[in-house]
């Protein structure tokens, strides 16, 4: 009898830890999917490593928008995006010019990631994202 | 006694459903916490919060946590296809179906989804060679984020959707 009930309290336990182990898991879900890291230079230039979130552009743009007529290439990383090519117009600066989207002025909206992140794609929760940068 | 096993039966019951809604509830941290964003960067409240944008879009397990695809199909969504006006907007309605898949189900690979959102330009040749079958490729070359997983994986459905790719079952079963 003993043995049968701490079994059923051993269940109900279970149960709970499996709650808490959810809450945990959930709690660990980081960055949203798809978010890139540009840190080439950020650092080594004092300003804090862009946070690009591609789920906000491909609401607003399709892919072919900044993968075709920007001229982004697809790996993430392979770009050698600077801010004197953005101010010109190229890359981000294709919108990001006070006309589609806000100008380069506003330094801290993109550059807005904590010091010392390593350039990547964040995969989100159920990958790690690419196995190459 | 008996009330003690309906009561441990009872929290069980809360428990695991408990647990389940919350493992299916989509839901997306604050960038604040995101461990990305500087908590003190003049940024936080000004950018868009996620859960903001996608908790009004068709929701999903993975990923962003939300069908893109299905957002853009039902207008929830209309994302820009353009902003030269000189840009020749291309899409393909053709099917693909990748047979040499061991046991698993075919794969049936849609170009009139996939050109919904790209130009053939970003796959073709780079990635993809034009001709059906002529770019040798497989999971471990997938999983190490080349040919579909250089979007699978990173900014569409990641790779744990097996069945939303090997969709197409075979006539006689296993081969």
């Amino acid at each position: 009898m003993t043995t049968r009930r701490f079994s059923l309290r051993l269940r109900a336990v279970t149960g709970l830890l499996v709650v808490v182990w959810l809450g945990i898991a959930a709690s660990l879900v980081h960055a949203e999917y798809g978010d890139v890291i540009i840190n080439k230079r950020s650092d080594a230039e004092g300003v804090r490593p862009v946070i690009f979130p591609h789920w906000f552009h491909r609401i607003r743009f399709r892919c072919k928008v900044c993968h075709h007529e920007l001229g982004f290439k697809m790996r993430a990383g392979s770009n050698d995006i600077t801010m004197a090519d953005i101010v010109d117009g190229k890359f981000c600066g294709m919108c990001h010019n006070g006309e589609v989207a806000w100008s380069t002025e506003n330094c801290d909206l993109c550059h807005s990631g904590k010091p010392g992140l390593k350039s990547r794609v964040v995969g989100g929760h159920q990958t790690l994202g690419p196995g190459r940068w | 006694m008996r009330h003690r096993v309906i009561g441990a039966v009872i929290a069980f019951a809360v428990a695991v459903v408990a647990g389940v809604s919350a493992a299916q509830q989509p839901s997306w941290k604050p960038l604040r916490a995101d461990g990305l964003h500087d908590p003190e960067s003049p940024a936080i409240g000004l950018l868009q919060e996620p859960a903001a944008a996608m908790s009004a879009l068709p929701p999903d397990t993975a990923g962003n946590q939300v069908r893109w695809v299905e957002a853009l199909d039902k207008g929830y969504i209309a994302p820009r296809t353009n902003i030269l006006p000189g840009t020749e907007v291309q899409v393909l309605d053709q099917d693909i179906l990748m047979e040499d898949t061991a046991g698993m189900p075919i794969v049936r690979f849609p170009h009139l989804l996939h050109t919904e959102w790209l130009d053939c330009a970003n796959c073709h040749d780079a990635i993809f060679e034009r001709k059906a079958g002529a770019t040798p490729m497989n999971m471990f070359t997938i999983l190490q984020g080349n040919h579909c997983g250089q979007c699978h994986g990173a900014v569409a459905f990641p790779l744990t959707e097996c069945r939303r790719c090997h969709s197409v079952a075979r006539k006689s079963g296993v081969r």
